[in-house]
């Protein structure tokens, strides 16, 4: 079965940059632009993995991981936030919220996939 | 391989998105001078965040490198750690400015402005308190460049000398499964790297009717042999080892074994895990059905916009043109057709010509966009300028939204420039000036776009010091713009300052004395097919007020005939029509003649000597004559008579033919005839021309 990747990103070239990598990978994508966003995607449909960036307007990455925890069919789907090198803090924020692994911002394709093949 | 094309399309939407980024991040900093509140830096942050992964992403060093300063300062200023200055402001909007010029650069594959960007640069490291040595340079450590860096430095020592092996005891945190770290994949990858065995340690385990299906109670020592870079092994527990015991030594070290291995099964996959596994399944699968319909895609067009070329429109609004010239082709050709099938050709035609119309406004909307294109430019502007000139100004702003058509747009917004930098210059008096004359320290300069009667009216507005008659009146004299005994209104001095040559500023400043007057304003904003008109109260303020076209694609036309042809004139500069009586024609030296309008004198321009056209007489008072107005003056065209009135497409005639003086373009009617525009403003300039000066004076 084709497994489904909800991407999460304010930054429409990096959801691009996530969509057209992960489409060619054989992943099915659902993007939303926000955690309100992704998280009434959530309410509706079920992923088998969650990539989320962490700045993002109206709710925030960590904030998401950490609600979307509290939802049923999310409780053991695996959630990575992308991040900076720089926040070391962030990481374990993310952690603490419930996060499964990161992402260290910038990658490439080639990086994204193996680090999505990691926990799917 | 089509990944770079990919790419290389998406970097596109990054540039598009950088645009605008820096867009938010530049109006948030303006008003970040007013009210320093967190929202409004989160959002700035933001921007400046994405533009910084962005760029990184997609191996944009530089633009990476200059962002993260920025984003470092945004982040202090975020979290309260550094106050938000005046100077921080100014600096971090050079910074956009810089940015966005980097990201054009980067986009036209040339090279940047180092220079500056140094300097901007070594300011910011300047406010982070850093030695500006330490600003982060192309190549050196701090941006893109260490994109590998992802593992943690403890990879240099062990790498040195590399062992045969490692050993590994590892207790995982008890939520380990719960956040969806899976031991077993993890296994799978050291599996990757070498020869692997673990054997788990189930000391922890508690009595089943204790146990938590969710929880990990297992911890495992596990072997592993290979020449594997330290580095790798921290990769691998890089996102489980904060809150448990991770012990890696190399295998040949003296260090004590981790966990006494307690349990001799080697389980790869200890039961637990196979639980927590299944428990999951079911709920999800159940969950799946009602949702499949779920709406998904949400590009990058938040606002429901799609981006299309100008080109590919304006093909379309022609195309819409020749329906509209073929549907009234037909509405001529039913005029002389068998009666019985009259109605209901009729009746079609009607249909049609709704339809056609409807077609075509819709279409046109397409090249409508909102004047908050042109406006959104100002508050930075105002801010800048102000700064410089030590003013202390308010910028409102009204009627964003009001739309009209891209052309339009583009060209009456250096017009708005100038208009907007001459108010605050010579319009706005300084704080002191102000309090002096009893007014609020603060000046307010609004700019205010509407609809008008199918216009488009924008207006400027200042409430400064208004423009001083006397030295206007002066200074036409002075220049022989106007008679020395000429008497004229207040609007009529006024508006003197859209003559050519004409300028008040004593000292010409490098804020709008660009050698660009007001006079050229005027030009621009007629070429448009617009007229701009001001009225000034000393001391209390100037309205600027510009009218234009919603369009130029299409015109009110007025048709006129003479002889055998067929001339447009825009409905919009046509002010009168009027039967010519003989006693008021005179002729002035030599041939030109002059029309008595009430009390003024209009340049008469007949269109039959000019086209060369054979009229139906040349006796001026067989004809009639239109007065027509454009910048500020007035000129009276004599034609045979007056047909209908149309709205009519424009066709250029210079992309079809070349360009002619006095021709503002052609249109195809009804019949199929092509008939000129008349070029109103031209008209005119070379009909009081020809008249000699004594006429210019008779502004509106």
């Amino acid at each position: 079965m084709v497994k489904r990747i909800l991407a999460v990103d304010d930054s429409a070239s990096m959801r691009q940059m996530v969509l057209f990598t992960l489409q060619g990978a054989g992943y099915e994508v659902l993007q939303a632009c926000d955690g309100v966003e992704a998280l009434d995607m959530a309410r509706t449909s079920t992923v088998d993995l969650v990539l989320t960036d962490v700045h993002m307007p109206r709710m925030d990455g960590i904030t998401l991981v950490r609600e979307l925890r509290t939802l049923p069919n999310y409780k053991f789907v695996p959630m990575l936030i992308l991040t900076t090198e720089s926040s070391q803090e962030k990481k374990m924020d993310g952690k603490s919220a419930g996060a499964t692994g990161w992402i260290v911002k910038p990658f490439n394709p080639p990086q994204l996939l193996a680090t999505v093949a990691r926990v799917i | 391989m089509t990944l770079d094309l990919e790419m290389a399309e998406i970097a596109k939407v990054f540039f598009q998105e950088s645009r605008e980024g820096l867009d938010v991040m530049e109006s948030g900093l303006l008003s970040l001078g007013a009210t320093a509140d967190t929202e409004n830096i989160n959002t700035i942050f933001r921007a400046a965040h994405s533009i910084k992964g962005g760029s990184a992403t997609f191996g944009f060093a530089e633009v990476a490198d200059f962002t993260h300063g920025v984003e470092t300062l945004l982040d202090q200023m975020r979290n309260g750690v550094r106050p938000v200055t005046p100077e921080a402001i100014q600096t971090l909007l050079q910074a956009c400015d810089c940015l966005r010029e980097m990201v054009a650069a980067t986009e036209a594959e040339k090279p940047l402005d180092k220079d500056r960007i140094a300097a901007l640069n070594a300011d910011i490291t300047h406010i982070l308190g850093e030695r500006p040595k330490q600003a982060p340079t192309p190549g050196a450590p701090g941006g893109a460049a260490d994109a590998g860096a992802a593992q943690p430095a403890a990879a240099g020592s062990a790498a040195a000398d590399q062992p045969c092996g490692w050993r590994i005891a590892f207790e995982p945190v008890i939520d380990l499964l719960r956040v969806r770290n899976e031991p077993t994949r993890m296994f799978a990858e050291l599996n990757s790297l070498g020869a692997f065995t673990a054997r788990a340690d189930v000391s922890r385990l508690p009595p089943l009717d204790e146990l938590d299906p969710e929880s990990c109670y297992l911890s495992w020592n596990i072997e592993i042999a290979g020449q594997i870079p330290r580095a790798r092994l921290d990769e691998v527990f890089d996102w489980v080892d904060s809150g448990c015991r991770l012990d890696i030594v190399p295998i040949g070290s003296s260090a004590p074994p981790a966990a006494e291995p307690l349990a001799s099964a080697t389980a790869p996959l200890p039961a637990n895990l196979a639980v927590s596994a299944d428990a999951r399944t079911p709920p999800a699968e159940a969950q799946r059905g009602p949702a499949s319909g779920t709406p998904v895609q949400k590009t990058a067009g938040e606002s429901g916009s799609i981006r299309v070329a100008t080109e590919k429109v304006d093909n379309i609004i022609n195309l819409v043109g020749e329906l509209l010239i073929t549907q009234s082709m037909l509405s001529g050709f039913a005029d002389g057709i068998d009666p019985d099938d009259l109605d209901r050709l009729r009746q079609g035609l009607s249909q049609l010509a709704r339809n056609t119309r409807e077609l075509q406004e819709s279409v046109m909307q397409i090249r409508m966009l909102p004047i908050s294109f042109a406006f959104n430019r100002f508050p930075r502007i105002v801010h800048d300028l102000s700064r410089k000139l030590g003013k202390k100004v308010e910028l409102k702003l009204s009627g964003e939204g009001t739309e009209l058509d891209k052309t339009v747009l583009e060209k009456i917004s250096d017009p708005l420039v100038h208009l907007v930098r001459n108010a605050l210059d010579h319009g706005l008096e300084t704080p002191d000036r102000r309090l002096a004359a009893g007014k609020h320290d603060s000046g307010t300069l609004e700019l205010a776009a509407f609809h008008e009667g199918g216009n488009i009216i924008i207006e400027v507005r200042d409430d400064g010091a208004g423009l001083n008659k006397a030295k206007i009146l002066q200074k036409a004299r002075e220049r022989a713009l106007i008679a020395p005994d000429q008497d004229l209104s207040d609007e009529q001095i006024d508006n003197l300052i859209f003559m050519p040559g004409f300028s008040t500023a004593e000292q010409v400043s490098d804020v709008s004395g660009r050698g660009v007057g007001m006079d050229v304003v005027r030009r621009n904003i007629n070429d448009l097919g617009g007229h701009v008109q001001i009225s000034s109260k000393e001391g209390v303020g100037s309205t600027i007020r510009i009218r234009l076209p919603l369009t130029l694609a299409i015109l009110d036309g007025q048709l006129v005939r003479v002889g055998k042809e067929v001339y447009v004139i825009s409905l919009l500069a046509i002010v009168e029509t009027i039967q010519v009586a003989r006693e008021r024609v005179n002729t002035l030296a030599g041939r030109t003649e002059v029309f008595r309008l009430r009390d003024e004198y209009l340049p008469v321009v007949k269109l039959c000597d000019q086209f060369g056209v054979e009229p139906d007489s040349r006796n001026a008072t067989d004809g009639l004559l239109v007065v027509v107005e454009a910048d500020g003056k007035r000129a009276g065209v004599l034609v045979d008579d007056l047909l209908a009135q149309q709205q009519v497409v424009i066709k250029s005639l210079e992309s079809n033919f070349k360009s002619v003086s006095g021709i503002a373009g052609a249109t195809i009617l009804g019949d199929g005839t092509v008939a000129l525009i008349i070029d109103v403003p031209d008209f005119i300039r070379e009909a009081v021309k020809r008249s000699g000066g004594a006429l210019t004076a008779h502004a509106a």
